[in-house]
């Protein structure tokens, strides 16, 4: 069974809830990247953002950690307007992973505690040590960061996001930019962390594969509008 | 008939002689530059008229009071701010931020070194140091702005991860303005560098000229590209505190994307 199914969280209140969230292209204020969209998402559950390129799918994620500003509609966070959240504090409880995993220079370790640093605070070595053997990157913590393959990266990222401890994860298409093994092992570290933390993620995919197996909701864009909403077997059909 | 100094008199005839030879190798080249030998007396009197009227003003200004040089630097500066903005046609309102960081950093460090007495206050030094000062300032501010919006772009991925992760704006574009900034002074510290091997620049040569020691000449050749270094070190300082609030929304978003 989906361990995030949509019914066994019904009865939760919803931790990210957007409402009519809408952006207009900053040059072209007479055209929608994102118009209305509207779905909630409950504690610990996984949500597949779906659609062809240039449905508005990163614009949606962007939006949610406010990397974006919408121009019209609200989100909430445990029933909190994000614009009433310092944007700092709304990206430490809100992670975000993208399309590549983008690195700092330096080395794996000084990646993993540079969110934390933010706020004064540090990782102890256990704790990094322990995170990396998690995704299978047992003794990588003093590697330069910028040698490691694209699926060691990405893992990284991955972690670097999870070390601010957030609420909920955004995930832009991390395995996009994959070849097949690396992509398994992302899959693989991520199918791990969402089961082991049971993390609260918005998913944008390109994979059905991916959406079936881990999501519990699917959001479907198309042209920036939702063309559809719900169980991943109602949205992909089966 | 009028009657020259033969100061003045010398100078034109070794202008004439000068503007002949220029010629003279154009001729010589006529087959694979024909449009340049018709370029060059019109050219060759631009720049003659041009000189000279500096020159003049220069004589002018001479006789006047040292304030004089205080209406011309900042004009200088003014310009100086408006061919810098073409640099950062990217950054919204740059020009006032451009004008406040030459004249916080050239302008102050020229009011120290004319206040310690390191520049004496003569107009004939004040403004072609001045010049020389505002004009490698500019160079470098151009340098270091667009520098720094080619990192950006270069390096937005970098920059909107680390704010992804709660990094302040000023944290999330270090990387990028330390590139700049490096970048942008090479070419100062390069020129201190090889000060007297490579070359011997052209104040210093003027000075010998004019028949100023030339151990003096040389000291003061260091000191003015030390002035330089320090003019536009400061100056990219306060433009990339200034500029960097502007590539970011109050909501700490980043502007300048890809």
């Amino acid at each position: 069974m989906n361990p995030n199914s949509v019914s066994v969280m019904c009865s939760l209140p919803p931790l990210l809830k957007c409402m009519n969230l809408s952006r207009k292209a900053p040059s072209r204020p007479d055209i929608f990247l994102l118009r209305e969209v509207s779905f909630e998402l409950k504690r610990g559950e996984v949500m597949a953002v779906v659609g062809p390129s240039g449905a508005g799918k990163s614009t949606l994620l962007r939006m949610l950690n406010r990397l974006d500003e919408p121009t019209g509609g609200t989100v909430r966070l445990d029933g909190r307007d994000t614009r009433e959240i310092a944007p700092r504090e709304l990206r430490r409880r809100v992670g975000m992973v993208m399309q590549r995993a983008y690195l700092f220079p330096g080395t794996v370790a000084e990646n993993l505690v540079f969110g934390p640093a933010q706020r004064g605070e540090t990782l102890a070595t256990a704790q990094i040590e322990s995170m990396l053997a998690g995704v299978g990157l047992e003794g990588y913590e003093s590697r330069d960061a910028l040698t490691l393959s694209g699926g060691e990266a990405q893992r990284v990222a991955i972690l670097r996001a999870l070390a601010n401890d957030p609420e909920v994860l955004l995930l832009d298409e991390p395995t996009s930019a994959l070849d097949a093994a690396a992509r398994e092992s992302v899959e693989m570290a991520l199918d791990s962390l969402i089961r082991a933390r049971r993390l609260t993620c918005v998913w944008v995919t390109h994979s059905e594969e991916q959406a079936r197996t881990w999501a519990g909701h699917v959001l479907a864009l198309e042209a920036g509008q939702v063309r559809a909403w719900g169980l991943p077997e109602e949205v992909l059909g089966d | 008939m009028i009657e020259l100094p033969s100061e003045l008199e010398r100078g034109l005839v070794d202008c004439a002689i000068a503007g002949s030879l220029a010629l003279v190798v154009l001729v010589l080249a006529r087959r694979h530059a024909p449009g340049l030998l018709r370029e060059l007396p019109v050219a060759e009197l631009r720049g003659l008229v041009q000189i000279v009227a500096v020159g003049a003003i220069l004589a002018f200004l001479l006789h006047g009071s040292s304030w004089v040089a205080v209406p011309v630097l900042a004009g200088m500066v003014l310009a100086a701010a408006n061919i810098v903005r073409q640099r950062a046609k990217r950054i919204q309102g740059a020009f006032p931020l451009i004008l406040a960081a030459i004249l916080c950093g050239a302008g102050s460090v020229l009011c120290l070194m004319a206040v310690t007495g390191v520049i004496p206050i003569k107009i004939p030094i004040l403004i072609p140091v001045g010049s020389m000062v505002i004009a490698n300032t500019m160079n470098t501010l151009s340098l270091f702005l667009d520098r720094l919006q080619g990192e950006v772009k270069a390096h937005t991925g970098e920059i909107e991860s680390a704010l992804a992760l709660g990094a302040t704006p000023e944290t999330a574009l270090l990387p990028g303005l330390n590139a700049a900034y490096r970048a942008c002074l090479i070419p100062s510290m390069d020129n201190i560098r090889s000060l007297g091997i490579v070359w011997i620049p052209g104040i210093m040569a003027g000075m010998v000229l004019s028949g100023t020691s030339p151990l003096f000449a040389a000291l003061y050749q260091f000191v003015v590209l030390t002035t330089i270094f320090s003019a536009a070190g400061l100056t990219c300082l306060v433009a990339s505190r200034l500029v960097t609030r502007r590539l970011f929304s109050e909501n700490e978003q980043l502007l300048l994307r890809s």
